[in-house]
């Protein structure tokens, strides 16, 4: 039977807030990651990466002690580049050699490698390596790299542009608007900058004729297929494991060049290599994100409603395009989300995919979502400005309606379910706008100014094939798979290929099987991130390893608990159409049969079964798709309060509310913690992480004493408030909401800074919002105050 | 990130710490660690030998003599914030250490480490200097005490010798008519700041010690103090202060960019609103 067991059951099932079953283990310490692992023989690489951001190798001393310890592109003859192509109409190809050939393109890349016992010796190697480089022009800005004559990163393409797109809905229609505001914004170049770096150990089993890298990865079964293109070996013989990863957010979810390298190493040397990733190493030359610059233009009529945006967006994509996601899907998104939850009649947007010397860019938690959020919902409170509406009641007139749900948007997004006025008008009311405009009237004793910010956005997560078909890039989500299997006692063993590192699968996951099956979530073993042992999986991006391998769990452990109802009935003696699988046992009119019997009859005394039983067993794997694949859609509001010291140009957050429909939620605590997590990562997008690069394209901040991430004292515990609109098309009403947290907070605080500022009539249009930048903003509006005087 | 090798040496005595560091000038004094540590991580330094002075005991010393406070080296900014050890500042020196850095970082790092290290954003570089605090600096070949205002010379750099050490801080008392003020501003908890002002001002005898940090060059010690307050320091100084005054200071000593300078002048005006 497929309906759902009563929820109340234990209180496991979907719906529960459930203490982490991963807790045990993580809270001890006791988690496995890749720094963890220890195999015999096994030795320490460090890279002699690049110093500058473009240069021709002209050569590579090794010094002569060191001949064999040391290996470069010269060495790697049969290791083919890392090409990850979009099938987008216009798409240039880059070439990213594993080590680097004939010219570098970022400080970073990889040009070296050194092996011996331990990291620090390999490092006193690669400190002896010299690199005889010829410094080329550098290009380091996005805007200049898209002008003629700048420094060309790949010369074989002419210019710099990955991908140049354009969509447009009637934008004529839009222009005599009698609102019309303009603004350039851009958002900071970020690292993700997780607990954990990356990492890999990479060994090679005779016995199996397989390589096996042990990688943190979010994405292990796309990273072997990369890595058996690179190396050019059949699939079957590589094995990747991720173990415990501690936190990817989107870093780790890219076939890295270090991988490669090290399997090379591993089948050339016959013994097990690993190279763990320095704060260094990931800060400047891991994989960046968000670097985004708009032009934007927003018309609407004098109430307040929208006639049209229009906008031309580059991203700055870095030097190559990365495997699998590519140089350009940052910009893509952009075009297809910049609308927002809005309903408009005109839209066009240009986009730019930019190639620079600087690292390559990969999707970060909200992937273009925050910039578009940002962009869009800052130019919104300008609108409100000049139709003298609240920024509430602007976007109030604007947002999709749900009576108007599903619906489809002016770039065919289709929305499957949801209140977002709702949402907003819980926010306006729980931060009490009313209260905040009497307290900015009043002022603040200490001279510091209040300011109101809200954002809304929506999300689209667990888009699949009909989504990703269309960009064609070398990865396209098709039918999520779970393996469910009962063991002899009774218990349920779970093999997803999604991963979790963060995500909270282990329980959650759990808790799909207990609501399907009944068995307690202790008794349930949850298997990821091994591609030996679980089905194939495009893996945790996305947000949609709730949606996809909650669906998929939900409908293995539905075609399990089939199964086993079989059984039950042959053993009960009683037609099929008599019993009924409940609570973790086959109940008929004779009598019942628990789960754990059942296993033990099918395992231990498979004497007593009848004859015709189904061979299939008690071991099913199954495959789900949402009805529709086009994604669920959650939104939330967010409202802040800030107060800012114009002196100063600090900026504290004084109260912060999110209001959060991400359908029906499996456990809510959970949920919560994904929330709170991404608000930390958004308020840094907001006021504190940046990674700047000189005009020679050297990163500047190169430690954690540079690049500076919130901490406890920076991020203030919000104010939560769940909706829950079920997705129509998902397997209990699921949306995915692992993004959001980060995606809204950036625009909402620059718009409650932006609003506190308002009488000195200074204004921020870029992230991260510095002390530096505020005070400068302040004396510029000051400045020009007086030159208008 | 890891260090370069290094001889790792950790004398029990001072004479030993100096022989070692006299033999040897590409030895590096380790105290407290949290500034060399990460260094030598980043290969940004590579000295042949470490020398560890934190087992000599005269270096953790702390005591009041006559009218000065006299604190050993490898006293830590936790021991001043707990007050395990004497003050003369009227409690500035505890205010000051309670809000350095994290506490993790108040546990290990050390007064002579951090003015020895002469990052013009630490708090001791700009305190110590307002204070009018010396140092004193030894080798094998004798001792010196150097005021704080000449010891610092620029960002990172000290007038240190090769084999010589930090020994001590000598601060002297407070008078009781001073009233002192301290502001820093980072951009979040914990972190440098990028503005910094301590105050130590008497109206009674109309001076002022004034000292900006957090620049790119050692601490400025504004030199003509009086002129912030329209010429003449009295007890009306918080509203005498004259932020153009302050900003063309600012300009002068090199700061070109007006935000910078508007940050350093706010938070000089409000250690002098602070002071008391």
């Amino acid at each position: 039977m497929h309906g759902r067991v009563d929820q109340h059951q234990g209180g496991q099932g979907v719906g529960a807030r459930l203490p982490r079953k991963e807790d045990d283990r993580l809270m001890r310490g006791r988690g496995q990651y890749v720094a963890d692992i220890r195999l015999a023989g096994m030795q320490d690489v460090a890279f002699v990466r690049s110093p500058l951001a473009h240069a021709r190798i002209r050569g590579i001393h090794v010094p002569e002690i060191y001949r064999d310890r040391v290996f470069t592109a010269a060495d790697l003859v049969d290791v083919n580049p890392i090409r990850a192509v979009s099938g987008l109409p216009g798409f240039k190809i880059s070439e990213q050699p594993v080590l680097a050939t004939g010219k570098v393109r970022q400080v970073g890349e990889l040009v070296a490698m050194c092996v011996a016992p331990t990291r620090a010796e390999a490092e006193d190697i690669a400190a002896a390596v010299v690199l005889d480089l010829e410094e080329l022009p550098a290009v380091s800005d996005m805007l200049q790299a898209r002008s003629p004559g700048a420094p060309l990163v790949h010369e074989h393409w002419g210019d710099n542009v990955f991908l140049e797109t354009n969509f447009e809905v009637d934008i004529s229609a839009a222009l005599d608007a009698p609102i019309k505001v303009s603004r350039e914004i851009t958002t900071a170049r970020q690292c993700m900058a997780p607990l954990e770096g990356r990492g890999a150990v990479a060994s090679f089993d005779h016995r199996l004729d397989q390589l096996t890298l042990h990688t943190a990865a979010q994405m292990p079964h796309i990273n072997r297929t990369g890595l058996a293109e690179c190396l050019g070996m059949d699939q079957g013989r590589i094995r990747v494991i991720s173990p415990d990863v501690g936190g990817g957010f989107g870093q780790k979810g890219i076939l890295l060049p270090e991988e490669v390298c090290l399997s090379w190493l591993t089948m050339r040397l016959g013994h097990p290599v690993r190279w763990i990733e320095d704060r260094r190493e990931n800060l400047t030359a891991s994989a960046n994100c968000r670097e985004h610059h708009y032009k934007i233009t927003l018309y609407a009529d004098r109430n307040g409603k929208l006639r049209g945006i229009d906008c031309e967006a580059t991203v700055d994509s870095g030097a190559y395009s990365s495997y699998p996601f590519s140089a350009c899907l940052e910009a893509a998104q952009v075009a297809s989300i910049l609308p927002g939850p809005y309903v408009m009649p005109a839209y066009r947007c240009r986009t730019f995919s930019v190639a620079t010397n600087k690292c390559p860019i990969l999707p970060y938690r909200g992937v273009a979502r925050t910039g578009v959020c940002f962009a869009l919902e800052l130019m919104l409170d300008l609108v409100a400005a000049e139709a003298g509406l609240e920024p509430g009641e602007v976007r109030l007139r604007n947002l999709v309606r749900p009576e108007q749900m599903p619906f489809d948007n002016i770039t065919n997004k289709h929305f499957d379910s949801g209140d977002y006025p709702q949402a907003l008008q819980r926010a306006l009311k729980a931060i009490d706008v009313d209260a905040l405009r009497a307290r900015q009237a009043r002022g603040e004793p200490d001279g510091r100014r209040i300011g109101l910010g809200v954002s809304i956005y929506c999300e689209q997560a667990a888009h699949g094939t009909s989504v990703y078909a269309g960009w064609g890039i070398p990865m396209v989500p098709g039918h999520e798979q779970a393996t469910a299997r009962l063991t002899p006692d009774g218990g349920l063993e779970l093999r997803v290929g999604v991963h979790s590192h963060g995500q909270s699968m282990e329980t959650t996951l759990a808790q799909v099987a207990h609501e399907m099956l009944g068995v307690d979530v202790a008794n349930v073993r949850i298997i990821l991130g091994d591609t030996a042992m679980t089905p194939y999986s495009t893996g945790t991006w996305g947000s949609r390893a709730a949606v996809m391998a909650g669906g998929a769990v939900a409908t293995a452990c539905g075609d399990l608990g089939e199964r086993i109802r079989r059984i039950g009935a042959k053993l009960l003696q009683q037609d099929i159409a008599d019993v009924e699988f409940v609570g973790g046992e086959v109940r008929g009119v004779s009598g019942s049969v628990t789960l754990r019997e059942i296993a033990h009859t099918w395992y231990r005394r498979p004497q007593d079964l009848p004859p015709d039983v189904d061979p299939g067993g008690l071991e099913v794997t199954s495959g789900y798709k949402p009805q529709r694949d086009s994604g669920t859609f959650s939104y939330a509001a967010h409202a802040a309060v800030v107060a800012v010291d114009p002196d100063l140009g600090t900026v504290e957050i004084l109260d912060y509310v999110i209001v959060e429909d991400g359908g029906v939620l499996i456990n809510p605590m959970v949920v919560d913690g994904q929330i709170f997590g991404g608000l930390a990562q958004g308020i840094g997008t907001a006021l504190y992480e940046e990674m700047p690069f000189d005009a020679a394209g050297q990163p500047l901040a190169t430690t954690f004493a540079d690049y500076l991430l919130p901490g406890p004292t920076e991020v203030p515990a919000p104010r939560l408030d769940h909706m829950e609109t079920p997705s129509p098309y998902t397997r209990f009403g699921v949306k995915g909401i692992g993004e959001g947290g980060a995606i809204a907070p950036p625009a909402a605080i620059a718009n409650a800074v932006n609003d506190a500022l308002r009488p000195f009539r200074a204004e921020l249009m870029r992230s991260p919002i510095t002390p530096h930048r505020v005070v400068e903003a302040v004396i510029a509006a000051q400045d020009a105050g007086r030159a208008a005087a | 990130m890891k260090p370069a090798p290094f001889d790792y040496a950790r004398p029990r005595d001072l004479d030993a710490a100096l022989t070692l560091l006299g033999n040897n000038a590409s030895a590096k004094v380790m105290a407290g660690g949290q500034s060399l540590g990460p260094m030598l991580n980043l290969r940004l330094a590579q000295p042949e030998q470490i020398v560890d002075i934190t087992a000599i005991d005269e270096l953790k010393l702390a005591e009041i003599s006559g009218d000065e406070l006299v604190l050993g080296a490898c006293i830590t900014h936790a021991d001043i914030e707990d007050g395990r050890v004497p003050d003369v500042t009227g409690g500035a020196m505890r205010g000051v250490a309670a809000n350095i850095a994290y506490r993790a970082v108040r546990n290990r790092g050390t007064l002579g480490g951090s003015l020895s290290h002469a990052d013009p954003a630490a708090d001791w570089v700009s305190v110590l200097t307002a204070l009018d605090a010396r140092v004193a600096l030894r080798s094998t070949s004798g001792v010196r005490q150097v005021a704080l205002g000449d010891f610092i010379v620029g960002a990172l750099q000290s007038c240190l010798k090769s084999g010589e050490l930090v020994t001590a801080v000598h601060v002297p008392k407070r008078a009781a008519t001073a009233q002192w003020g301290y502001i820093k501003t980072c951009r979040k908890t914990g972190e440098f700041a990028h503005g910094q002002c301590a105050v130590l001002i008497d109206p009674t005898t109309a001076s002022a010690r004034i000292v900006i940090g957090a620049l790119d060059a050692a601490p400025v010690v504004v030199a003509e103090p009086a002129e912030l307050f329209g010429g003449r320091i009295d007890a009306n100084y918080k509203t005498t202060f004259d932020v153009r005054v302050a900003d063309r200071l600012l300009g002068d000593a090199g700061i070109v960019d007006a935000a910078q300078r508007h940050i350093h002048v706010t938070v000089m005006q409000r250690a002098l609103r602070e002071a008391a």
